[in-house]
């Protein structure tokens, strides 16, 4: 058995650039080391918004890249025994599983072993209203609200599992994202799952590589202060592991993007709260220890991880119908624009006022202040600075009534012709928003299965 | 006597943003480790709550990472609801590294410009 094996990760979320995974299989195959692959396409709503479609075709609700994601790299990743695994199967596993059968049987690879993990829907298996609640946002009536998908971030076990079936290709739905790291390490060394220092490895290398580029130069990059090489295309994470639990983070040779202290420090505290507690389902991992040091052009190693038990308890985000959200923009610019952009929201407002609709909304001055801003403005309304050239106005209005959100969001079009001088650009849209609520369950009361099949099975 | 002079937390530091519910968590790391003890004692947990204020923000609480010499903010109730409920553009709260980058602290001059290049020793 080797010392060294390699995981390699191919996409940080639903919507990430779907050519990534070509140069890290690319790598992988070079360097010949035992290695996986994982997908991590599964956002905290993606799941809910899966689940509408499967509602609307039974065969869809799995990550609609996945076909694009694995068709370049699915038969190198066979031939040189690259598992993969993936939350691709979003809220349709077995149906995921059967585009991926089709498409290994057009690539001429039957005998490709899929895996199928089950059990982290438990929308029809626990009451929600007896748990308790973890975090909610929104203010959510869960007794009059429509349930749209709870699901449990179900942890490395069954994945381990999979691989031991001998599965090329591992389709979960929600599970925890360093999961999908610690199962490949886990099952290569026969690391136990109760060995508290190795799973913290097995977390931080998952924690490290789920969000894809993010530890490579993504939301990174700052012209002039954090440059990095081509952006365009920058190279995916590749982790190298050893069975002492030694990690460096890299990325294949001839990709750009980079590996250094400072993109490994950013993405090892994102979305991080307390440093000495991450809970993962597998182990609680405590980086106050932790220290990097640069050992090669692109290669940081990390040390001093430390984890501590595994909770009793699992987290189940479940997903509610919500109300909906209509948004509008229209566009001023050149000679006066800060005028008119100020008149032409308060007078937003004060159409939705006069035609009584019951909408919760907000204006904003989209090159003078809008993401930083609050609901009522405070800095465009405060701004005092230079006339910016051009300004986008943006209407959000949000409410349980459908047709009120809908009217609040064709008050923005209205501008076309009743707004100030120069007024174009309009652009609509009303959307159905999703409102998710977690809670805590007791980690037997979520069974799971593994049913691994090869493609010209899963096909007949 | 070091001159000391007035710049942009971006000058000499970097930061990413990332959310889970309703709050949202920044970390701040300068490219100089030496400035890590002038940033603890100048970034407090007050200033930026009082950047995120007018957001609703109710509490900040700083978690000091002296071996990485870096800081994790984490600061509750800004995302106006969280992604699922704000009526922001960004329901995350991404580009709140960039508002707490607008943050301004007193440094040395001499320590100005030097930037960790990624090859030094943390």
């Amino acid at each position: 058995m080797s010392n060294t094996f390699l995981v390699g990760n191919g996409a940080g979320f639903s919507g990430d650039r779907v050519d990534a995974p070509i140069p890290v299989v690319r790598s992988l195959v070079r360097r010949g080391l035992p290695a996986a692959l994982f997908f991590e396409t599964l956002g905290e709503r993606t799941v809910a918004l899966a689940q509408l479609e499967r509602r609307r075709d039974p065969e869809l609700g799995y990550e609609p890249m996945l076909e694009r994601l694995l068709e370049p790299v699915l038969a190198d990743c066979f031939r040189h025994r690259i598992p993969i695994l993936g939350n691709f199967g979003a809220a349709n596993p077995p149906a995921a599983a059967r585009l991926i059968a089709r498409l290994a049987l057009r690539l001429g690879l039957p005998d490709l072993r899929i895996a199928v993990v089950a059990g982290d829907d438990v929308k029809d298996s626990i009451a929600l209203d007896q748990l308790p609640v973890h975090e909610a946002d929104g203010s959510i009536d869960t007794r009059s609200a429509r349930l749209v998908a709870a699901n449990a971030y179900i942890g490395a076990e069954p994945l381990i599992e999979a691989l031991r079936q001998g599965a090329d290709v591992v389709v979960v739905g929600r599970t925890s994202d360093p999961a999908l790291a610690i199962a490949p390490l886990a099952h290569h060394f026969g690391w136990r799952l109760d060995d508290w220092e190795k799973l913290a490895v097995g977390a931080a290398c998952g924690h490290l590589l789920e969000c894809g580029s993010q530890v490579t130069g993504g939301v990174f990059w700052d012209p002039g202060f954090k440059d990095i090489p081509d952006p365009a295309n920058i190279g995916f994470p590749i982790a190298e592991v050893t069975a002492e639990g030694g990690l460096v983070i890299t990325k294949p040779e001839d990709t750009g993007g980079i590996v250094d202290l400072r993109t490994v420090k950013e993405q090892l505290l994102y979305e991080l709260h307390d440093p000495a507690h991450y809970i993962t389902p597998d182990v609680v991992l405590d980086i106050t220890g932790c220290t990097l040091e640069q050992v090669g052009k692109d290669r940081v190693a990390v040390r001093g991880l430390r984890g501590k038990p595994a909770p009793d308890t699992l987290k189940v985000t479940a997903s509610f119908e919500g109300s909906w959200l209509g948004e509008g923009e229209v566009s001023v610019a050149g000679p006066n624009a800060l005028a008119r952009a100020r008149a032409t929201a308060d007078v937003l407002l004060e159409r939705l006022r006069r035609r009584g609709l019951n909408v919760r909304a907000r204006v904003d001055l989209i090159g003078v202040a809008s993401v930083h801003d609050s609901d009522d403005g405070a800095l465009w309304r405060g701004y005092e600075g230079p006339e910016p050239p051009d300004i986008r106005i943006r209407l959000a209005a949000e409410g349980s009534d459908r047709d009120a959100v809908d009217q609040a969001a064709r008050e923005v079009l209205a501008l076309l012709c009743c707004g100030t001088a120069g007024t174009g650009g309009a652009r609509w849209r009303l959307t159905p928003r999703i409102l998710t609520r977690s809670y805590l369950v007791l980690r037997e009361r979520v069974p799971t299965s593994v049913t691994t099949r090869t493609a010209r099975e899963i096909a007949a | 006597m070091t001159e000391m002079v007035e710049v942009p937390l971006h000058a000499v530091a970097h930061s990413r943003a990332g959310d889970k519910g309703n709050r949202s968590n920044l970390s701040l790391i300068p490219y100089d480790p030496a400035l890590y003890p002038l940033l603890a004692e100048q970034v407090t947990e007050e200033r930026v709550l009082d950047l995120f204020r007018h957001r609703g923000a109710t509490r900040c609480r700083r978690y000091d990472l002296p071996l990485l010499r870096a800081f994790n903010f984490v600061v509750d109730d800004v995302l106006e609801g969280g992604v699922n409920a704000s009526l922001n553009l960004d329901g995350h709260g991404k580009t709140h590294s960039s508002r707490l980058l607008s943050l301004t602290v007193r440094v040395p001059r001499a320590l100005l410009g030097r930037k960790e290049t990624g090859r030094m020793q943390p």
